[in-house]
């Protein structure tokens, strides 16, 4: 089962669920696709023992072969293709790497090479979970091959939990699209409300069974959240209270079921949970 | 005239909350909400929407339907896999390259601009705001956030204020790029959490590569004081001013419950006299 | 020889110098033997991404050996560099102004961008 958590709003608690999620269960491969920015490693602490880097296709003109007839230039959409001086230089961070100009070019003068758009790393074997991280390289404009990459890497014999970006937009798509189930985590805050909202129409729009979480959890102060999840017919699986013992173990990298144990059942009850949906 | 944009690496710091509070402090300015992605500046300063634009921000493949022969050609060359293999352009996955549209023998494919979002351009209590909502799934290239900055950059020219205010995103990627291009310095809001500090280094990283100066707040800075000690080493090193801190305080969520800034809210709490002093600073570093 | 300024409006001599290049209104195509001004629509305002190539493009196509603009985005830069056109950048003023200046010389060559760009890092 691929269990996908995401959040609209960063910061809201998705590692932590993710992390604290994945330690509770057995048999888990733990996939960070949050490739901006990954955190997990910091409380699962793994050692990378396989790395891999994510490369993507750029063109490259054989000058003896371009007659600087400008179709390439022309038909690209997102200018990463200048006509200068006498030859066709090409601007590789503007390159959505869609290999239109090499079908394009009527001389047969461009070909590919690889362009490095991040990496991707394993342990597999690190509290009792097999760990993956995408990073994403600084200046690279799209996430998606680093995502893909990262998913080529799944173990359908194992539980995958994946830690999704923040967001709704492209990356966060690639993230879930291939869920079999998404968490969403949300605070009891109107910046949670508002963007549990955007996560729930992505979710939506992918048609994907998914449940709330609900972290920095407060007696008086969940009932906006209550009230909008029992307006859409939405589950509540679990609720994390806020707590200040909790946010240092956060703030230290400490996973908090690791010093808070009776927390595992508490996970484990979720795992349960949704895995009824499917029966 | 000044700009500043308030960004974080990391979701959750409190980039909005302190940047609304600051506005709040500054009382008559321009903003600019360049979180396209997840805008949250509205919900703490409630605008007077003035005009509402249709933002087309992506040209997206459409087939004729009549014309469609149905060989395959397009599914075959697409490289994001948008082509459905019923040979019908998925939304989702459409980069909108032309590659289909050059390519097909029956010209039944075409590149027609698609609306990704909404721009407002909105008023708050505390001045003029332009901000934006782009639709699930589209690509954040960072176009709108240009527009969102240029279109506040005009506003704040015809409204001829001192301070442009702009809300940024967080990560790395070209939409934080997008919002700090241009502006006198940012404020990088951070907490004292080991993820806090791993992403302050990376959107640091961003923000050197630039040349623009940085200013530092840490935010709920109580929460751990090690790391925040680890924190205002790391940016005296990196000669970045740490030019304040606000302690872990619920009144801050309780103002926001109430639909109110900290600052109105609870004039005399902590976080309010930190954000006071946070702005004094900001003022006096404008000045040099 | 042409030299095209990024100008805000296409009206005539007075229009002002527009401070962004890739995303200019308008270029104004100055030759300096008839003193003729032409104005070009700038395609690349609306581009969704490289601006400032495709705004290159558009004023090499002219056969411009000179730009002048405000600020300099890393990409136009590079470009403007392969295409072996000068890049000048001044505060403001009108054409008029901007032309005069660069007859006179008083005008700043740069070698490097003047600002980060919109998008991407290099």
């Amino acid at each position: 089962m691929k269990i996908t958590v995401l959040s609209g709003k960063g910061g809201t608690g998705k590692t932590t669920v993710a992390t604290n999620l994945a330690l509770s269960l057995d048999n888990v491969q733990f996939l960070d696709s949050d490739v901006e920015e990954p955190n997990s490693y910091i409380f699962i602490e793994p050692n990378f023992e396989e790395s891999m880097v994510v490369n993507r296709k750029v063109p490259v003109i054989d000058k003896t072969k371009c007659t600087s007839c400008r179709q390439c230039v022309d038909f690209c959409e997102y200018n990463a293709l200048a006509l200068l001086g006498d030859d066709v230089h090409l601007f590789s961070e503007l390159c959505h790497s869609c290999g239109g100009c090499k079908h394009i070019c009527p001389e047969g003068a461009i070909t590919e090479e690889d362009r490095k758009a991040g990496e991707i790393k394993f342990d597999n074997e690190v509290k009792g979970l097999q760990f993956g991280q995408g990073e994403l390289s600084i200046g690279e404009a799209s996430a998606i091959p680093v995502i893909e990459a990262l998913k080529e890497h799944i173990d359908n014999d194992k539980s995958i939990i994946m830690d999704a970006p923040p967001g709704t937009t492209c990356p966060t798509i690639e993230a879930a699209v291939d869920a079999d189930y998404c968490i969403l985590v949300t605070e009891p805050t109107p910046f949670g409300l508002h963007d549990l909202k955007m996560a729930v129409e992505v979710v939506r729009v992918l048609d994907k069974p998914f449940g709330v979480i609900i972290n920095r959890s407060d007696h008086d102060s969940d009932k906006i959240i209550e009230d909008y999840a029992e307006e859409e017919g939405i589950s509540i699986l679990l609720k994390i209270p806020f707590s200040r013992q909790i946010a240092q173990l956060y703030s230290n990298g400490t996973p908090f079921i690791e010093a808070m144990p009776e927390w595992e059942n508490k996970f484990k009850d979720v795992f349960s949970k949704i895995k009824k949906v499917f029966e | 005239m000044k700009k500043i944009t308030v960004i974080s690496g990391k979701g959750g710091t409190g980039k909005t909350t302190v940047a609304a509070n600051l506005a709040a402090l500054a009382g008559d300015l321009v903003l600019a909400d360049c979180d396209v992605d997840a805008p949250n500046m509205h919900l703490l300063l409630e605008p007077e929407v003035l005009e509402k634009e249709d933002y087309q921000g992506a040209k997206l493949a459409v087939k004729d339907n009549q014309k469609c022969i149905n060989c395959g050609l397009c599914e075959e060359l697409c490289n994001f896999g948008a082509i459905t293999s019923d040979f019908e352009v998925d939304e989702m996955k459409c980069e909108g390259c032309g590659l289909c549209v050059a390519k097909c023998p029956t010209d039944a494919l075409e590149l027609v601009l698609h609306k990704t979002g909404d721009l407002y351009h909105s008023k708050t209590e505390f001045g003029f705001m332009v901000h934006a909502k782009l639709g699930v799934g589209a690509e954040n290239s960072g176009k709108l956030v240009s527009r969102v900055k240029d279109d506040a950059e005009e506003v704040i020219k015809k409204a001829n204020k001192e301070l442009l205010l702009i809300d940024g995103s967080p990560g790395i990627g070209c939409p934080v790029i997008a919002s700090i291009n241009g502006v006198d310095s940012t404020l990088v809001v951070t907490e004292p959490t080991k993820s806090g500090l791993a992403d302050l280094k990376r959107v640091l990283e961003v923000v050197k590569h630039f040349n623009i100066p940085a200013m530092a707040v840490i935010n709920k800075y109580d929460l751990n004081q090690e790391l925040t000690i680890e924190i205002e080493e790391f940016c005296n090193q990196s000669n970045i001013s740490v030019i304040g801190k606000i302690p872990f305080d619920k009144v801050i969520v309780d103002a926001m419950q109430q639909g109110k800034l900290v600052v109105k809210y609870d004039k005399t709490s902590k976080p309010t006299l930190a954000l006071k002093k946070i702005w004094q600073n900001i003022q006096n570093k404008l000045k040099e | 020889m042409k030299i095209a300024v990024s100008v805000n409006n296409n009206t005539g001599l007075d229009a002002e110098l527009d401070p962004r290049f890739g995303r200019a209104d308008y270029f104004a195509i100055f030759e300096t033997e008839t003193e003729e001004v032409n104005f070009i629509n700038n395609a690349a305002k609306n581009a969704a991404g490289g601006a400032g190539i495709q705004a290159v493009q558009t004023i090499a196509d002219q056969g411009v050996s000179a730009a002048i603009s405000g600020n300099m985005g890393p990409k136009a830069y590079d470009a403007l560099k392969a295409a072996a056109i000068k890049v000048y950048v001044t505060k403001g003023g009108t054409l008029q102004e901007v032309i005069k200046a660069y007859e006179a010389g008083a005008l700043v060559e740069v070698s490097g961008p003047t600002n980060a760009g919109h998008a991407g890092l290099r």
